[in-house]
């Protein structure tokens, strides 16, 4: 099933700054699970090596050293097994919305009535069944995310892997799409890995938290938190909720564990 | 689903506000400006020497005999027939040119500085040679508005494709997409409104590449009727295949503009020129 392992997964880059190269060590060494059906959020400063994680796990870029196993294969490329969600949404602004969702759809292969039909399936998901024929321009940015989960969704990936999906929106279409994507979960049971660097977004969605510190985990911690989760307002409410968010915090701060 | 938050800022956006006072239209501003032009032209290019100057008035009474003699037409067919046959050439040529050459690293490397220093060549310089391999007609008049129009098409088509945002390309990697189909659906649409500007820009370099052609060759065409009328001190009559070239240019610059406004729509809509 839907299973994403780390295996010693390690990543360097070669920058040239004013004709000095310089290497940078983006991963070292990351190992970590992300069960099937699970959501884990990767989270640390920018710089921590957690969207470099993401897309060696998608396979956009290789790894230097170790490898991904996704159900129980190994990432060599891009993979109709992974879905993929990006931080800006990138829809590609001359097609509609519904045309976007087609898009990777017709890269699986699928054509003919079903394609329109799987199409309409997840952009009802989202709730943008209105608005499937209006371009990107002419959505929101809130709008434009949906299309890009149900473009992601709907090649019916195990995974989806999101590259903060919600940072370039407003707090209140934040706050929205991030009971969506709970919902979403509830119907469709994907495992989910996502990048953030928003505390309170990881301990909302995640069902464990994964702490990242130059290119290395720092730690791992599981959300005390039960599913479903429906409304994210009462869970910003409970004890649960802010002690998580405290530890967190901690670890990203100052590397130091809370007991 | 929609949150009401979203609803009503793409309402906002895409209502026209009927409380705003509307703008003069372009054409009006354009319009004006072209009247004023030919006032001031016709008021100060009477008082110059007809051999040196001419002026609206007599430039239109020109235009009216050369086009009852028939002079005019037949020198229209014979410039135009060239001229489009070479600048359909360069887009046809020119573009999956760019696209090659802005999407392959080889062909980057093997063929870039060719296109790069075609763009620089001095044509004017090299028809003498093309005469010789083309001889006197059609075919030469072909090769020189085609080899003008070419670079422009073809380097913007390139840059076009270097200017593609790598996440663009990113999606349809994640999504499996073969490299054809990136090209395809991704750099290639991407890359239109780089492409229209392209042809846009090779539309006047096509023109003067035209009269340039018919300078050097067999004398024919409009630019014929430029020549023979200057060696005459004719220079109402001159001044008549000049103007009717610049209104094809502005008359095609126009054309392309709304062929663009067709098949991107969407780049009107981004730059939020589509509103005006």
């Amino acid at each position: 099933m839907g299973e994403v392992t780390f295996l010693d997964v390690s990543k360097r880059f070669s920058l040239r700054v004013d004709g000095e190269v310089h290497h940078v060590q983006a991963l070292d060494r990351v190992n970590f699970t992300v069960m099937d059906g699970e959501i884990v959020a990767l989270i640390g400063p920018s710089g921590c090596g957690k969207t470099t994680a993401l897309r060696v796990a998608m396979g956009l870029d290789p790894a230097s050293g170790g490898r991904v196993i996704v159900d129980g294969r190994e990432v060599t490329g891009c993979g109709h097994d992974r879905g993929m969600v990006f931080q800006h949404a990138e829809l590609l602004p001359w097609l509609s919305a519904a045309q976007n969702v087609m898009f990777g759809l017709e890269m699986k292969g699928i054509r003919g009535a079903t394609l329109r039909e799987i199409a309409e399936k997840y952009l009802n998901l989202v709730g943008l069944t209105d608005s499937q024929n209006r371009r990107p321009h002419q959505l929101s940015g809130g709008m434009k995310q949906r299309v890009g989960i149900a473009r992601a969704l709907a090649i019916d990936p195990k995974v989806l892997l999101m590259d903060e999906p919600f940072g370039a929106l407003d707090a209140q279409t934040r706050e929205t799409l991030q009971g969506e994507l709970l919902a979403i979960h509830g119907r469709t049971g994907k495992t989910i890995l996502f990048v953030t660097h928003d505390l309170d977004e990881a301990v909302l969605i995640a069902d464990r938290i994964v702490v990242m510190k130059n290119g290395r985990v720092q730690e791992i911690m599981n959300v005390p938190l039960k599913r479903p989760r429906p409304d994210l307002g009462v869970v910003r409410g409970t004890t649960e909720f802010a002690e998580t968010r405290y530890k967190v915090w901690r670890a990203i701060h100052d590397g130091a564990t809370v007991h | 689903m929609v949150d009401v938050a979203d609803r009503n800022k793409v309402m906002t956006t895409s209502a026209t506000e009927p409380a705003e006072r509307k703008p003069l239209p372009r054409w009006v501003i354009t319009l004006a400006s072209v009247v004023a032009v030919i006032i001031l032209w016709e008021i100060f290019g009477r008082r110059v020497n007809p051999v040196f100057g001419s002026y609206p008035s007599a430039i239109a009474v020109a235009f009216w005999e050369l086009a009852l003699s028939g002079q005019l037409w037949t020198a229209l067919y014979e410039s135009l027939r060239p001229f489009l046959l070479g600048y359909a050439l360069a887009i046809l040529i020119g573009v999956p040119l760019g696209l090659l050459i802005g999407g392959f690293r080889v062909a980057e490397a093997a063929l870039g500085i060719y296109i790069t220093a075609g763009y620089a060549m001095p044509l004017v310089a090299l028809v003498p040679l093309l005469i010789l391999w083309l001889g006197l007609g059609f075919a030469v008049k072909v090769a020189v508005v085609f080899l003008m129009a070419l670079f422009p098409i073809c380097i913007n088509t390139w840059l076009g494709v270097v200017a593609v945002p790598k996440t663009l390309i990113e999606v349809g990697k994640s999504f499996v997409a073969p490299e054809t189909v990136i090209l395809r659906r991704i750099v290639l649409p991407a890359t239109l409104p780089y492409i229209m500007a392209g042809i846009r820009l090779a539309v006047g370099r096509a023109v003067v590449a035209m009269v340039i052609a018919e300078f050097f060759t067999t004398i024919s065409g409009l630019g014929a009727v430029i020549i023979n009328s200057a060696n005459n001190f004719d220079t109402a009559t001159m001044f008549v295949p000049i103007i009717i070239l610049m209104v094809m240019a502005i008359g095609l610059n126009w054309l392309i503009g709304f062929v663009e406004r067709k098949v991107a729509p969407w780049q009107a809509e981004i730059a939020g020129r589509d509103r005006e």
